[in-house]
């Protein structure tokens, strides 16, 4: 009787079957895709996105050409050259970061002492070419200028946990 | 005038090219806007079983996605690799998009609704429907490519045996209709929808659909084209034009058997229910939406099974399909021969 | 009528055409690619007579079927294209014989050697019966009647050459592991898994 039973279900596509049904109640369950431009999933306060160079409120930027990111930086990305301003102080001159070789792992904010370098919240920085994944130091100061609001409002929030 | 009209059209050699001009434009127009549309509902088939969203940013609902990535293949770069043979390589798309397109011209859309309504009409369908997989293995012997090579010889296997297998379903149904013209296998199938041939037929239903998985390349038969062993197969080196040729013919390819489906199993442009608010439908429209159905059942299966192993589709081939229709084949014919019900008599 | 005639005269060119690149060119597949070219025209011969069926049935049978395994197997072949050439004027005396031989036999059949041509006559003859019925219908009612028995012997013969195909290619090769599907399938559950209940610490043995 066993034997009949199964060899009914065979014939009878009784699996196959089965796998259909559930591939039609899956059809109209609600969706879990995030309408990504339109919506997004929430970043932590701690995301490693886009590097940023900051500026202190009165508008002189932190970098202080320590070179401690450079010397961190495991994949070689950060190259700075610094040179002492005209007021004596002492400045980069170029702080160039190769966005095709970073790893964003974050040893370069952990290491800068006067929290200048920062990986902001950023992802969608792709670009059509490479030269323009070369970034420079006004283009990394023009990105601090923009994201200063939410990488600020960002540090505030993981300052507790330091 | 009109009967002027009338008589160049009908008598004219100029007239009658322009009608059978027309004729063709008017079936190969919607079929391809079809095709087009039925990329898009198969990506939100699958996209609703795996409870993703599929596209839905160009246009409403995404509607104008498969126009989207039509216009992106026609602009992208023609590359033809250096070591292929140039000719072969381009002619073999147009192969499948042609054969895909040229069975249409006996496919009956309604009651005589029909390009070339010939009296060997379903044989004339077996026979360019066997042609298309020349088109994958001259692709994938012009390619040059031990993927695009191994593509081909798993198609040509693939399809000569499930051939035989859809050969012995369209026998059986000629059988019961005693025709091969394609207009008289619908006519035969008058009535309710339970009348059609579906359903005495049910077993034949099931494997004609089967093979014509394993004919169109689908899922869970799509090894010559798997792209987690042969990166997509005989298309491994088309790009741009000829891919899209390949895309359309086959999808093309796919319509056209889910057109045979209904034709055969499903009373073609019959309305289920054969009383007054249904039959006002025009014919046409129940064709379409009996199609509609079948490819539906195409994506659903794409969502749902995985890939056969190669020894077992030629196993599913040859030991269950072939003994399986041959039996039902003898015993459709017993049974018409001992019933008294063989037609044409 | 001149429209049929200009089709007949370009339907048997191209297949005269393709016949003789099939011998003629270098490249084995192309060969096979031209053989089915003079397949695809010698149906549209048939279909100009009106034979539609037999044409249907020529390319489901050879284009469809027998060419996609010719294809299959030249594909596959490491034919070096020069080697191959060496042979043909070894081999032309007696191909053209067979040739000749072939030829001669169909001109004798259709009577042009003198005397009346008996392949005529039953061509007449069947003619007839054509016209008033589809040409499908006329094969059938000629084959599973008048020609029952050569019918019938015709399938013996491709039975006992498919036998013998299949007995020359049988290997019994021992040792094979082979995967057995029904088994699988029908194993029940309480034989594939058990279910252990672990006690902490304890592991399972």
């Amino acid at each position: 009787m066993a034997s009949l039973d199964r060899t009914a279900r065979t014939f009878l596509l009784a699996e196959v079957i089965s796998g259909f049904v559930l591939t039609l109640k899956y059809m109209f369950k609600p969706k879990v895709t995030v309408n990504y431009p339109y919506e997004r999933s929430p970043l932590s306060p701690r995301f490693r996105g886009e590097h940023a160079l900051r500026r202190y409120p009165n508008g002189e930027e932190r970098c202080i050409a320590c070179k401690l990111c450079e010397a961190v930086c495991p994949a070689l990305a950060i190259t700075i050259e610094a040179e002492p301003r005209e007021d004596g102080s002492r400045r980069t001159t170029r702080y160039d970061i190769d966005m095709t070789k970073c790893i964003y792992c974050g040893f370069c904010q952990e290491a800068c002492p006067v929290d200048a370098i920062v990986e902001g919240p950023n992802t969608e920085f792709t670009t059509e070419t490479r030269e323009e994944l070369l970034y420079s130091k006004e283009k990394l100061l023009a990105n601090g200028d923009r994201w200063e609001g939410t990488i600020a409002q960002n540090l505030r929030a993981d300052a507790p946990y330091r | 005038m009109y009967a002027d009209l009338i008589h160049f059209f009908t008598t004219h050699w100029l007239g009658q090219a322009i009608v059978i001009l027309a004729e063709c434009l008017a079936v190969t127009v919607p079929l391809l806007v079809a095709v087009a549309y039925m990329t898009y509902a198969d990506r939100k088939i699958w996209a609703s079983i795996q409870l993703r969203r599929g596209p839905n940013v160009v246009g409403p609902f995404g509607l104008l996605q498969p126009f989207a990535d039509g216009l992106k293949l026609l602009l992208k770069e023609t590359i033809v690799p250096s070591s292929a043979n140039t000719v072969l390589f381009l002619i073999a798309p147009m192969i499948t998009f042609m054969t895909a397109l040229i069975a249409w011209a006996v496919v009956p859309f309604a009651d005589g609704w029909v390009i070339a309504d010939i009296n060997v009409g379903i044989l004339y369908l077996f026979a360019i429907s066997s042609l298309g997989v020349y088109g994958i293995i001259i692709a994938g012997w012009a390619s040059n490519s031990k993927y695009a090579f191994l593509g081909a010889l798993r198609s040509a296997a693939q399809m000569v045996s499930y051939e035989v297998s859809i050969g012995f379903v369209l026998v059986t149904v000629l059988l019961c209709v005693g025709s091969l013209n394609l207009s008289k296998i619908v006519l035969a199938q008058t009535g309710w929808f339970w009348n059609w041939y579906w359903l005495p037929l049910l077993p034949m239903f099931v494997i004609f659909f089967i093979s014509a998985l394993a004919e169109t390349n689908r899922t869970p038969f799509d090894l010559p084209m798997s792209e987690a062993e042969l990166v997509q197969g005989f298309q491994t080196e088309y790009s741009s034009m000829p891919f899209a040729l390949f895309f359309l013919g086959e999808y093309a390819n796919m319509i056209l058997l889910s057109a045979m489906g209904s034709i055969l199993f499903l009373g073609g442009w019959m309305s289920p229910i054969p009383y007054a608010p249904f039959t006002y439908v025009p014919g046409v429209v129940w064709f379409a939406l009996k199609i509609a159905m079948l490819l539906f059942v195409f994506s659903w299966t794409k969502g749902t099974l995985p890939r056969y192993r190669y020894d077992q589709l030629m196993r599913l081939g040859w030991k269950v399909f072939l003994p399986i229709s041959l039996g039902w084949l003898v015993l459709t014919a017993a049974v018409l021969q001992f019933g008294g019900w063989v037609p044409g008599k | 009528m001149l429209l049929q005639a200009l089709a007949f005269y370009l339907f048997a060119f191209v297949t005269i055409a393709a016949g003789g690149m099939v011998v003629v060119s270098r490249n084995p597949v192309y060969s096979v690619l031209f053989l089915i070219l003079a397949f695809f025209n010698a149906a549209a011969l048939f279909l100009l007579i009106g034979a539609e069926f037999v044409a249907m049935i020529l390319v489901i049978v050879y284009v469809g079927a027998v060419a996609v395994l010719f294809l299959f197997v030249v594909m596959m072949l490491d034919i070096k294209i020069t080697e191959l050439r060496e042979g043909f004027l070894k081999y032309f005396p007696i191909g053209a014989l067979i040739g000749v031989v072939l030829l001669a036999e169909i001109l004798f059949a259709l009577g042009i050697f003198g005397g009346s041509s008996p392949t005529i006559a039953a061509l007449d003859k069947a003619g007839a019966h054509i016209g008033a019925v589809e040409n499908t219908r006329a094969i059938g009612r000629v084959l599973y009647t008048q020609y029952f028995f050569l019918f019938q012997s015709a399938g013996v013969v491709l039975l006992v050459a498919m036998i013998g195909a299949i007995v020359l290619t049988l290997r019994r090769r021992p040792g094979v592991r082979r995967q057995r599907v029904a088994e699988q399938l029908y194993r029940p559950k309480d034989q594939a898994i058990t279910v252990v209940k672990v006690p902490t610490r304890g592991g399972v043995s």
